[in-house]
């Protein structure tokens, strides 16, 4: 797996913020690579600088020093709208809130990333929405609104949103704080059968327990890199939701949708 | 993006609140019909006057005193005119095929218990050429035959004041005393909306008035009828230099102002010019406060919308995506507001125009430079709260609660 050249290669990354008169190091000088089908989650306290590590990741947010290297492509110097086109045609993002449009269908909510790709058609565009939807196992729910879908099912649509553009990498930020074990689970079993079709996945929790459903952890304390480890013993997510014991309620009600 | 799923998310995120959209639209609705109507108006009595001064004869040409003032104060003697200025014209003029003095006594005409306030002319017989007054029963006065004599000539309005059913042929009128007989009637003109009733005349021998009425040998104003509508410039010409020939006059400054009716009908409605502007100015005013309303509003969706702004620009949408996105909504707004504005400005000129009878005339160029004005309003207004979205930070954006 090491022969292949890394799909996202970071290279002593630096961050400050101005607080005030202050200077915040979020990050101190953090190496790593990550290769193509790899499925990493990145572990850290509160203030370990994993968000930061996230926004920078995500193309959202530029380095103070060092590099990122996207697919290939140096990302330090690029400006707002060349960030913008890497967002648009190269990651996919899962939020911690799913952060879908409200009153607006999960078909469409799914559609959202390609409209700002105008080189795909109206019908292209449908047509990869619902592929999407059938990956999270959705389809049937496509007309739905977010408020007649359960916080899991809302959590599946923002996948599937993630996947429509086919990104070279899937960034997650937190995606089961949201949702009860059950749910995490069962979300947890999606990213693992889009890991075992190929795709890559970095994945950004607190909880050491949906840590152990990836293949390798990342550790961030103090704004630098604590632990890089390859996990022996991944957990099956579909093992661990059947032993789970059986819910009390059937669904939970939780939603969170972008008003 | 392509325009049409840009005003696809517009027109869906207007529709989502639509008593907010309903009420900025109306901003732009009451300034656009205020604009429409108030234009209408404009148009229309400059429209009424033209067609009145354009009846009142195309070739008449107006001779009057120049007085200079400056600051109210009449700063030299003014140049009178006299009744050999009439008759030189007459004489010698080329490019004239008709001339009558105008001297006016104020008062009022009484037939037994009826009365009639309508101003005395005294004009030659050659006026009513100029004014395109026709005789409809009897004759008009003779200026050799009944110079100075007490007869007269009378308009409708007067006819009906005076003499109900009657045939006022023969009957006397009396004006300040003097008894005044009405040898003829004057066929009915119609009276314009905004001018004089042209119907409301008594016309008498001008010596009538000058010897009997107002004991003065000054004439006001003296009227001419130019030959033919390409003559009035070369007929003015020729009036001024008669009369200053009369006066060897050597002054720089014209002794008198002659003007051909295409000038008496800019003068008149440079005054209705500046009202009709006056107006649109405020009507404008409130279109302005429109484009306020819009600027507002958008500044609050842009607020309450951060965090969509924020998931947009995250999933990949550029900053100028985002400005479009919230541009297509203000341009809406206020092309929709310019559409109906446009629709009510031109009923309620129409209902003015049917219930009180004013002349309004809705201009094609008012709707066009209305409908433009609202699209430039959408993009100035929609401009800044627009930039402020395309430039909200991605991360705070989506942060935001």
């Amino acid at each position: 797996m090491q022969a292949v050249s890394p799909i996202l290669s970071v290279q002593n990354l630096r961050r400050d913020f101005k607080m005030g008169d202050e200077i915040v190091h979020a990050l101190r000088g953090v190496s790593f690579d990550i290769y193509p089908g790899e499925f990493v989650t990145i572990m850290g306290t509160s203030g370990s600088g994993k968000s930061t590590m996230l926004n920078i990741l995500g193309c959202m947010d530029r380095p103070t020093s060092g590099h990122y290297i996207l697919d290939g492509q140096h990302t330090e110097t690029l400006k707002r709208d060349a960030l913008a086109r890497i967002r648009s045609q190269k990651l996919g993002f899962v939020f911690q809130s799913y952060n879908l449009l409200s009153r607006t269908t999960a078909i469409e909510n799914v559609e959202l990333p390609l409209l700002y790709n105008s080189k795909i058609s109206a019908e292209e565009r449908h047509h990869r929405a619902i592929e999407a939807l059938k990956m999270v196992g959705l389809e049937s729910r496509m007309n739905h609104l977010p408020n007649q879908l359960s916080g899991g099912q809302q959590q599946r649509v923002a996948i599937a949103r993630a996947l429509v553009n086919d990104p070279v990498i899937i960034l997650a930020d937190e995606a089961t704080g949201n949702l009860d074990t059950r749910t995490s689970y069962e979300i947890m079993m999606i990213f693992q059968e889009l890991h075992s079709q190929g795709k890559t996945i970095a994945f950004v929790t607190h909880e050491p327990d949906i840590a152990t459903f990836s293949g390798r952890t990342i550790t961030l304390r103090d704004g630098l890199l604590k632990k890089d480890v390859i996990n022996e013993k991944v957990q099956n997510a579909k093992v661990a939701f059947e032993m789970l014991p059986p819910p009390e309620t059937f669904e939970d009600d939780d939603e969170g949708e972008v008003e | 993006m392509n325009p049409f799923t840009l005003a696809k998310i517009a027109l869906r995120a207007l529709f989502r609140n639509r008593m907010r959209t309903f009420l900025s639209v109306l901003g732009i609705v009451i300034g656009v019909a205020a604009v429409i109507t108030m234009v209408a108006m404009g148009e229309g009595s400059k429209k009424s006057i033209k067609e009145q001064m354009t009846a009142m004869g195309t070739n008449a040409i107006t001779i009057m005193p120049n007085q200079s003032r400056r600051g109210g104060v009449q700063t030299e003697s003014t140049e009178m005119l006299e009744e050999e200025d009439v008759i030189a014209i007459r004489e010698n003029a080329t490019y004239i095929n008709g001339v009558s003095p105008m001297v006016t006594v104020g008062g009022q005409a009484i037939v037994g218990n009826n009365n009639s306030p309508t101003t005395l002319s005294g004009v030659s017989a050659d006026y009513l050429k100029i004014r395109n007054y026709e005789i409809e029963d009897g004759v008009m006065f003779d200026d050799e035959a009944d110079r100075m004599s007490k007869v007269c000539v009378i308009g409708q309005t007067v006819v009906k004041n005076l003499f109900a059913d009657e045939n006022p042929i023969g009957k006397t009128i009396r004006y300040k005393s003097i008894p005044l007989k009405v040898i003829g009637t004057l066929k009915a003109k119609g009276s314009g909306d905004f001018g004089q009733d042209q119907d409301d005349v008594i016309f008498t021998p001008y010596q009538t008035v000058m010897r009997r009425f107002s004991a003065t040998t000054n004439i006001r104003q003296i009227y001419a009828n130019s030959i033919g509508e390409g003559y009035a410039a070369k007929a003015t010409e020729e009036i001024m230099t008669i009369l200053k020939e009369r006066r060897n006059w050597t002054k720089p400054t014209d002794p008198f102002r002659v003007f051909t009716q295409e000038e008496m009908i800019q003068m008149v409605t440079s005054t209705s010019d500046m009202l009709s502007l006056v107006l649109t100015a405020i009507a404008g005013i409130s279109l302005f406060v429109g484009g306020i309303g819009i600027m507002n509003i958008m500044y609050v969706s842009v607020t309450e919308r951060t965090k969509e702004i924020g998931l947009r620009m995250a999933i990949g949408a550029r900053g100028r995506d985002i400005l479009l996105q919230f541009l297509f909504e203000s341009v809406i707004i206020s092309l929709l507001g310019g559409a109906i504005g446009i629709a009510l400005g031109i009923a309620a000129s129409e209902t003015v125009k049917l219930a009180m009878n004013w002349p309004m005339s809705v201009s094609v160029t008012s709707v066009i430079v209305s409908f433009g004005v609202c699209f430039a309003t959408g993009v100035f207004f929609g401009w800044y709260p627009a930039r402020k979205a395309s430039r909200l930070d991605p991360i705070e954006a989506l942060r935001f609660e």
